[in-house]
């Protein structure tokens, strides 16, 4: 501890050197927070995905129905707690770039099975009151300044309405959820789209099944798919995780990428920071020699030399994660293209790890060799 | 032309004496090949995506499908409505039929080749026999054309490419539908080549459309004709359907991911060239610090101080060359022609295309590194002309 203002004094012994190489790890952490929180922007909330909920879509492809009849033979198999089905509406709000989920719902059993929408009692119970009611996410709400109570007209794209050119639609709350959770999406009742449409009922997107035992999502996932087996509309069952993870593995390996480009940001800048130490230390040959007649142990040496880069990696690197943190608590800046857009907890840990290493790398070969420098040799250099 | 010559003079000894400070060089030249491969390579995926989507359609070809639709996918047009569009004036005739296909496109579950155990949503599209003709760049590289009236199909390149079991001689089996796989066909590297192709009639009977279609595309007499035939379609009380251009269809089902892509890749490279530019200071800054005898001695002997100046940018921008060349050798020899898929989220269905590195690109890598050599080699460069020549000479 008492040589810590030796080793301050070193750090900062060339400041221009040492601010350029700071502010060169602060950038290499930056992009790593960044780049991880797009990594999870495309993994469309797989860790959230419940384990205990399954997903039965048409065998053929999820753009195919189901016919609504299944919800109650669904709801008869034991081991089964809830049953509910959604479809996709594809509306359109004023322009085609504007994009986001709009989904027909149930509105109790949806919530009960998605305990994660948080939606204020007062809102719910003005959603069930209202055919026309949806409620829709909070940052979809902030997006397009929705308030409570205001009318939505989409266009519809698959399903048209009985009369007119579009859909109607009153604001009757705002869901909220934790971080992780899409606050984007857009949910109004299927009772409105079924009688509204002109296309008729009786054909639903897709089932989503709560079970009571996550154990047993394998087996009712079998239960499911042999009920409809040889039927006009086979079905494919998955839980709620591998549905998500299929998803995303459909839109490609942007997380392979992510992690490619993080490495490299990583070498890059570590490699600035090692031939920083490297040099700085060379430069100090006879001071340490110095150091090294004066008493002081190889050990301590070789600590105060790791001292210097440990600190240079980390408050670099811990001021380059904390920005990174606080861009992304200002939301997604594409708008609406990246839902789920946060900095887990588990990659500032891993970012600390990375940081606490790149010091230690960087350190390790000026660090040995100030420890094995002998005496006579260094001060005779000059 | 006596400060040009001492520039050069400077110069060449500069360049001449990198291999003794070869490893701090080498920091610069490292970090700015790195910015220079990310970059190149994340807007190859842009470029390659946009021209598979974008050389899918031409502009004298016309999409019609129903008014409100935002895509094939959602679009409906019953048999009605195709027997008077094909009406149209504008449309080409082969004889007295008119080059048009009314067709269906659905998408089916097929697993990637790259992670067999997911499904990807791979597009089936069934055209009517005047299909093949309207693009008339399709042709059959493999096998043969599916007969029509039966459940024969033939498989796009890129779908052969990236999913299992699409082969001559396969059958695909989805849902209680079998499609025999007889031909594989090239279409100049567009969205069709991730496509499975059809009889419409087939495909109607398969998912019981009746008579139905999704959409009708029709080769034009001319990309000139699109006003006439479009304007015939609109004013026709018994139509409901937009008209567009095929080009600009695909173009704007690409635009969303390829701006995504793009951004994204500026934002991640923008980043990156600060630190590049940080690591090319400190290079710049060792380079002169440790010469600092060396250049106040060019000075002293009566060197002019822009040479010195000039001398030290160029320098830096050596090495900022060195590293846009490297970083966009690596970025071509590893990504260019990397086939992927991804998904176009207008139809939710799979679109193979590969990475694109093009000679634009790979110029516009190399003037980013040459961009960075400069900033970074600025300031070192003023600091070395300013250096005060006794102070200089007597250090160390």
């Amino acid at each position: 501890m008492k040589f810590l203002p030796l080793v301050w004094k070193n750090v900062w012994r060339r400041k221009f050197r040492t601010t350029f190489t700071l502010l060169s790890i602060f950038i290499a952490f930056l992009l790593f927070g960044i780049l991880m929180t797009i990594r999870t922007a495309f993994s469309f909330g797989v860790e959230i995905a419940g384990l205990d909920r399954l997903v039965l879509i048409h065998k053929v492809s999820l753009i195919m129905p189901l016919p609504r009849a299944y919800q109650s033979q669904l709801q008869q198999v034991p081991g089964v707690d809830i049953v509910t089905h959604q479809s996709w509406f594809n509306g359109i709000y004023q322009d085609p770039q504007n994009f986001f989920a709009n989904i027909a719902v149930e509105p109790e059993p949806f919530l009960k099975i998605y305990p994660e929408f948080v939606v204020p009692p007062d809102q719910l119970k003005a959603w069930l009151a209202d055919r026309q009611g949806a409620i829709v996410g909070k940052d979809l709400a902030e997006r397009f300044g929705w308030k409570i109570g205001d009318r939505v007209p989409l266009t519809g794209t698959i399903y048209q309405p009985k009369s007119g050119q579009s859909w109607e639609f009153n604001v009757s709350g705002i869901y909220d959820g934790a971080d992780g959770v899409d606050k984007t999406q857009f949910f109004f009742r299927y009772d409105y789209l079924s009688e509204n449409s002109q296309f008729g009922d009786g054909q639903v997107g897709w089932y989503v099944v709560k079970i009571a035992d996550p154990a047993r999502s394998v087996e009712l996932s079998r239960t499911f798919d042999g009920m409809f087996a040889n039927s006009s509309a086979e079905t494919k069952t998955t839980t709620e995780k591998g549905f998500v993870e299929g998803f995303a593995s459909q839109v490609g390996d942007i997380g392979a990428i992510m992690i490619a480009i993080s490495s490299t940001v990583l070498f890059m800048f570590g490699l600035v920071a090692a031939s920083t130490m490297a040099q700085s230390v060379r430069e100090r040959t006879s001071e340490l020699a110095v150091l090294k007649t004066l008493g002081f142990s190889g050990g301590t040496v070789l600590a105060l030399v790791f001292a210097e880069s440990m600190f240079i990696a980390v408050a670099g690197g811990g001021l380059g994660l904390l920005v990174a943190w606080l861009i992304v608590q200002a939301g997604d800046p594409t708008g609406g293209l990246l839902p789920i857009f946060i900095l887990q907890p588990r990659y500032l840990l891993l970012g600390a790890a990375l940081m606490i290493g790149m010091g230690l790398i960087a350190g390790v070969m000026p660090a040995v060799g100030a420890m094995r420098l002998r005496i006579t040799d260094a001060l005779r250099r000059n | 032309m006596r400060w040009l010559t001492e520039t050069f003079a400077v110069l060449a000894l500069n360049l001449r004496t990198i291999p003794a400070r070869l490893s701090s060089s080498a920091v610069a030249v490292v970090g700015i090949a790195g910015v220079v491969v990310v970059f190149v390579s994340v807007l190859s995926i842009a470029a390659g995506f946009s021209a598979a989507m974008q050389g899918s359609g031409r502009p004298s070809r016309a999409l019609v499908m129903r008014s409100g639709a935002d895509s094939e996918m959602t679009s409906g047009l019953d048999g009605n409505a195709v027997d008077i569009i094909k009406q149209a004036p504008g449309i080409r005739r082969d004889g007295q039929a008119p080059l048009a296909s009314a067709e269906l496109y659905v998408i089916i579950d097929l697993p990637k080749k790259a992670s067999p155990d997911k499904p990807a949503n791979v597009p089936l599209r069934g055209v009517e026999p005047a299909g093949p003709s309207v693009r008339d760049e399709l042709s059959i590289v493999q096998g043969r054309m599916f007969e029509f009236g039966t459940n024969e199909v033939i498989v796009g390149r890129g779908a052969r490419g990236q999913f299992v079991g699409l082969e001559v001689g396969d059958t695909i089996a989805s849902g209680q539908n079998r499609w025999n796989v007889v031909g594989v066909f090239e279409a100049d590297g567009s969205v069709s080549e991730t496509e499975i192709w059809t009889d419409a009639r087939a495909l109607q009977g398969a998912y019981r459309r009746g008579n139905t279609f999704q959409s009708l595309v029709a080769q034009l007499d001319s990309a000139a004709d699109f006003t006439v035939f479009r304007d015939w379609l609109t004013a026709n009380p018994q139509l409901n359907v937009q008209i567009r251009r095929e080009n600009e269809y695909y173009a704007g089902q690409s635009q969303a991911l390829t701006t995504l892509i793009r951004a994204i890749g500026y934002a991640i490279a923008g980043l990156m060239g600060i630190g590049a530019v940080f690591g090319a200071i400190l290079t710049m800054y060792t380079a002169v610090a440790t010469r600092a005898r060396e250049i106040a001695t060019l000075r002293a002997l009566g060197f002019n101080t822009t040479s010195v100046l000039v001398s030290v940018l160029g320098e830096s921008m050596a090495l900022g060359a060195l590293g846009g060349a490297i970083g966009g050798a690596v970025a071509y020899l590893g990504f260019n022609g990397y086939q992927t898929s991804t998904m176009n989220f207008q139809t939710f269905s799979q679109v193979a295309f590969a990475f694109r590195v093009t000679p634009g690109l790979l110029l516009t890598g190399l003037a980013y590194a040459l961009a960075m050599g400069l900033i970074g080699g600025l300031f070192p460069a003023i600091r070395a002309a300013r250096l005060p020549i006794p102070t200089a000479l007597r250090e160390l």
